[in-house]
């Protein structure tokens, strides 16, 4: 890391001087080895891989001619730890630590490719050797997360040199607060944390409330299980949630910014704290920034896991040192939020729009996407699914696209059933809506919602009713506790699906939970409760069928209920390698090797270890 | 500012930005609550003061303690709409406190004989807050507060031990609308009581609740005893009213 | 844990009541846990009230009022995870190690606790135990793994896959 700057940039003129003076020490035929050292791929050892390629190259002589960047994530997760050569752009995955030798003697210094190494078509069985023409890739439209997987995230000069902050440099120069807000507005930019709310009108409403001190706050408490779309940009893109932040700031005049990051996220908390630090010693936070006479200062709240906390008031409470539990509005944040001041709440993804709109302009903007909604997305494409990791579309874009085209289809030959988006608030969509565009409105109108972008695909062997009694359980100890609908309902609808799930539903049992789930939908104090129930009643409407055969049949045919399956041997599969039978805590497996073997369902406790250990797929589900 | 509003077809003059709640009972219109007092910030835990509001030709549910009146404003405290939701939240509580003699007066007023709902508690407090919150923002004590979340959340002292800085004062016991938190001698020492709520032990009072003549904050007592009174008396009058 | 040290959290954070769960989670990054008497010495010095202290330690999942164990282990239960299992390794751990989620092993080696989503969803079900992730856990190898921690190998040893 560099030391302290001592010229610090003080007007647009220096910083664009800066950004040539970066592009000219840049050598373009140097070989540059990108290496993404983000949560999924570091859980992969990422970061040994990085140190024994350094080793590599510094036994070999070759430190003045590769460099390794560490960068953010490329979004293809599932096949990391990710590595691509330039300016080749030969693509890398599923690299392991021993590889690094290889990759430098037979990539780096003979130019060849390692064919191990590179990525496979499960169908075709092609293999793809540039990053540009993989199948996964070709297909996305990366705007907001184009840097992540490109730059290295703790170094502001890279961000620079691919054009950071002079979104801000323009707004600064050439803009009023207002022209920024209107330019926001219109650019038909929803928030893209829950609600959808039009980003624009909500800076609007904040600029023109009474006050002289307001506030602007990131929501990154990216809470949705199954989505990470938010730590992926705060990890491998921070300075541009910084940029979009600072320019916010401007719009609706605060001075003091927070970013409220989830402590489950260390390297998104590290990773910003670093940005942060960044700008300030290059004079982009803090006093007069660039000349313009706009003080703005940031600070990262960690939370401390709460879900309830991505709500906007609960989110206040939570950096004003309380306990998070919403409070009734209005008041809106907008005119009332933290401390009492107007306060402005976007979440990550949203800010990071924001640079792309004042750079390319609001017409650029609103002609992508559908009608009312307007951009790209990042979804994070997971579950039972071939390709997983994010995927960065067009609005509009069809499920279908999305899963079968980007995605790859689902996993081991087996059948799509639903597809779940919006986390506990969300709902499943099914099969019969595959070739629906995706949006705010087509998702809403099917009993889903966007939400932060979470897509969970399931195939036959995921149970619905399970789904909901999850979403439900997740919820009740989610939930704040506070008012009675989402307290109580939560309470009384667990118990329903529970029983539901263990073969003691009942006859009227549906019609109850349809019934509680409307009133906790308009009773409820805040978004968490108003939309708790959407998993429920998304679920019934389209899977009826499986509610009816659990309740009159007691079968789970998805074999995920414990008491309404039994696992057998298909006798035709089983080879009789006795691995099962090892393996069987229960000892309920019993039969010779090389014959059939059999499951005594009296002794066997359901636990999945034979199913999940079988090659041949022989144990199945009745 | 002066504006009108019309509460179930009454016209009554009020001052912009008066809570619906408060608007409504100036034209004589009680609406239902369960946690909301004047004396406290409006804190939207029970729903039951849910009424419907047509403003600028929008029609929208809302709770009455918090959203405030404009003039124009019309209100609707009895509709299909909102008796359906007191219903649900009165089945609901039911559920959770069927021994709680309030909530079981509610429910006969209602035609309710037992819960729709399986899941049966035996639970007394039903989370209003208004213990909390009399402590902290108007007693300033803060003897007693909320712990845990989800349905776990509970009312607790810290630590759950009996707290070192209660005054005693008693305002708890009178402004718990389920009676759970009664006030019993020590057996140690009988001259004083304690606040007690299931396991929870408050300290006790110094003074043997003679709160008039009470050393420690005269005045206030005796302000806090008429904020007391007036819930009271507002709570029967919406029990009777039916 | 030393008063000295409680002392430089709470000036780290300038006294400020609205620092309270930063304050916390700093003690908490040194001693693992929330003893009592530490939360009672920060209530005197904040000047805030005990009982805003026990709701916020309380109602945050990531606080805890009672030691844990040498490794930490987290079983993530997000939707993919869910969907891929992790109920049926979170049966094995604790049939294994004879503990409830919250639970700390009686030898002090393992503390087990559910989290929402650790954000790894494309390597789901996702364990974490200390700093190490392990992906595509299948209860088949729970036991390995968990082995090859109470037998003290050095993190770098242990198999990820």
């Amino acid at each position: 890391m560099r030391g302290k700057r001592l010229q610090q940039i003080r007007t647009i003129a220096d910083l664009e001087s800066l950004r040539e003076s970066i592009l000219q020490k840049r050598d373009s035929g140097k070989t540059v080895i990108r290496t993404c050292i983000s949560t999924g791929c570091r859980a992969k050892k990422s970061v040994k891989i990085i140190d024994g390629l350094r080793n590599e190259i510094r036994k070999h002589g070759l430190q003045d001619q590769v460099e390794i960047k560490k960068t953010g994530c490329h979004g293809f997760c599932e096949m990391g730890p990710i590595l691509v050569v330039e300016p080749e752009n030969i693509f890398y995955c599923r690299v392991k630590p021993e590889d690094d030798v290889d990759i430098v003697s037979k990539t780096i210094i003979d130019g060849n490719f390692i064919k191990r190494l590179q990525w496979k078509d499960p169908g075709t069985r092609e293999h793809t050797k540039y990053e540009r023409t993989l199948p996964v890739y070709i297909k996305q439209k990366k705007d907001i997360s184009f840097n992540c997987g490109k730059i290295d995230p703790t170094d502001i000069e890279d961000y620079i040199a691919s054009g950071g902050y002079s979104a801000l440099g323009k707004a600064l120069a050439t803009m009023t607060p207002a022209e920024v807000v209107e330019t926001v507005v219109a650019s038909g930019l929803r928030g893209r944390g829950g609600g959808g709310f039009p980003t624009g009108i909500k800076w609007r409403i904040c600029s023109a409330a009474p006050g002289d001190i307001k506030y602007i706050i990131a929501n990154g408490d990216e809470g949705d299980p199954g989505a990470f779309m938010d730590r992926s940009l705060m990890e491998g893109d921070p300075h541009s949630i910084i940029e979009g932040m600072i320019i916010g700031a401007f719009a609706i005049g605060a001075r003091q910014g927070f970013i409220y990051v989830r402590q489950e996220y260390p390297i998104a908390i590290e990773h910003l704290s670093i940005a942060i630090q960044q700008a300030e010693e290059y004079g982009l936070l803090g006093k007069d920034i660039l000349g313009a006479g706009l003080d703005f200062t940031i600070k990262i709240d960690r939370g401390a896991g709460a879900f309830v906390c991505g709500e906007e008031t609960a989110l206040i409470i939570s950096i004003e040192g309380r306990s998070g539990t919403p409070r009734p509005r209005p008041p809106y944040p907008a005119i009332e939020g933290l401390w009492g001041k107007p306060t402005v709440l976007n979440n990550v993804e949203t800010l990071g729009n924001i640079t792309k709109i004042l750079s390319k302009g609001a017409d650029w903007y609103s002609n992508i996407g559908t009608d009312n909604s307007k951009g790209t997305k990042i979804f994070s494409l997971v579950g039972k699914v071939r390709n997983t990791g994010l995927v960065e579309v067009e609005m509009g874009t069809t499920l279908r696209e999305i899963i079968f085209g980007i995605g790859g289809g689902i996993r081991k030959g087996k059948r799509f059933k639903a597809v779940q988006t919006g986390g506990p608030s969300g709902g499943c969509i099914p099969i019969s809506k595959i070739d629906m565009p995706v949006d705010y409105d087509s998702l809403r109108d099917a009993g889903a919602i966007m939400g932060s972008g979470g897509m969970i695909v399931m195939d036959e062997s995921s149970c619905m009713v399970d789904l909901a009694r999850y979403f439900i359980h997740f919820l009740l100890f989610e939930s704040c506790g506070k008012c009675i609908p989402c307290r109580e309902g939560l309470k009384q609808m667990h118990h329903i699906l529970t029983n539901i799930c263990e073969g003691l539903g009942e006859r009227g049992d549906i019609e109850t939970l349809t019934e509680l789930g409307r009133f906790m939908t308009t009773t409820s104090l805040c978004g968490l409760g108003g939309t708790a129930s959407n998993p429920v009643l998304s679920t019934i409407r389209y899977f009826r069928d499986e509610y009816d055969a659990h309740i009159y049949n007691k079968k789970c045919r998805a074999g995920v209920c414990k008491n309404l399956f039994e696992y057998y041997i298909d006798e035709e599969l089983c080879n009789g390698c006795t691995l099962c039978k090892v393996k069987c805590p229960e000892k309920a497996i019993t039969g010779k090797k090389k014959k059939p073997h059999m499951i005594d369902p009296q002794k066997c406790i359901k636990c999945g270890i034979c199913y999940s250990l079988c090659k041949l797929e022989a144990i199945r589900v009745r | 500012m002066k504006v009108p509003i019309i509460v179930d077809g009454l016209r009554v003059e009020i001052d912009q930005g008066t809570p619906i709640i408060n608007a409504a009972r100036k034209a004589g219109v009680f609406i239902p609550t369960l946690c909301y007092h004047e004396a406290l910030k409006p804190y939207g835990s029970c729903r039951l003061c849910m009424v419907e509001v047509v403003h600028d030709k929008q029609r929208r549910l809302v709770t009455s303690c918090n959203f405030p009146a404009e003039g124009g404003m019309e209100v609707f405290t009895d509709t299909s709409r909102v008796r359906q939701i007191r219903r649900m939240i009165v089945e609901l509580l039911l559920a959770r406190c069927p021994e709680v003699l309030m909530i079981r007066t509610m429910a006969k007023q209602m035609g309710i004989e037992s819960s729709m709902f399986k899941k049966r508690e035996a639970n007394e407090c039903i989370l209003c807050g208004l213990c909390v919150r009399f402590c902290e923002e108007v007693v300033g004590v803060s003897a007693i507060g909320l712990a845990n979340r989800g349905i776990d959340r509970e009312v607790a002292t810290p630590f759950k031990v009996a707290s070192d800085v209660c005054i005693g004062c008693g305002a708890c016991t009178y402004i718990c609308p389920t009676g759970c938190i009664e006030m019993v001698p020590d057996e140690k020492t009988p001259r004083l009581r304690r606040m007690k709520m299931g396991n929870l032990t408050l300290v006790p009072c110094t003074n043997n609740y003679q709160c008039e003549s009470c050393p420690r904050e005269e005045n206030f007592l005796a302000e806090m005893k008429n904020v007391i009174t007036e819930f009271r008396s507002t709570y029967r009058r919406f029990t009777e009213k039916k | 844990m030393k008063i000295e040290k409680i002392d430089s959290i709470l000036k780290k954070h300038e006294y400020r009541h609205s620092e309270i769960i930063g304050i916390m989670q700093d003690v908490q990054g040194i001693e693992n846990y929330l003893p009592e008497g530490t939360l009672r010495y920060i209530s005197e010095k904040l000047e805030l009230s005990l009982t805003r202290i026990f709701d916020i330690v309380t109602f945050y999942k990531a606080f805890s009022l009672v030691p844990r164990g040498r490794h930490m282990i987290k079983v993530c239960c997000g939707t993919a995870c869910h969907l891929g299992g992790a109920m049926q390794n979170l049966d094995r751990i604790k049939r294994t190690l004879h503990v409830r989620e919250g639970e700390t092993t009686e030898d002090r080696m393992f503390s087990l606790e559910t989290v929402n989503c650790l954000g790894t969803c494309a390597l789901a079900p996702v364990i974490q135990i200390g700093e190490d992730y392990h992906d595509a856990v299948i209860p088949g190898k729970i036991d390995n793994i968990l082995a090859a921690y109470s037998a003290g190998h050095e993190r770098q040893e242990v198999a990820t896959d």
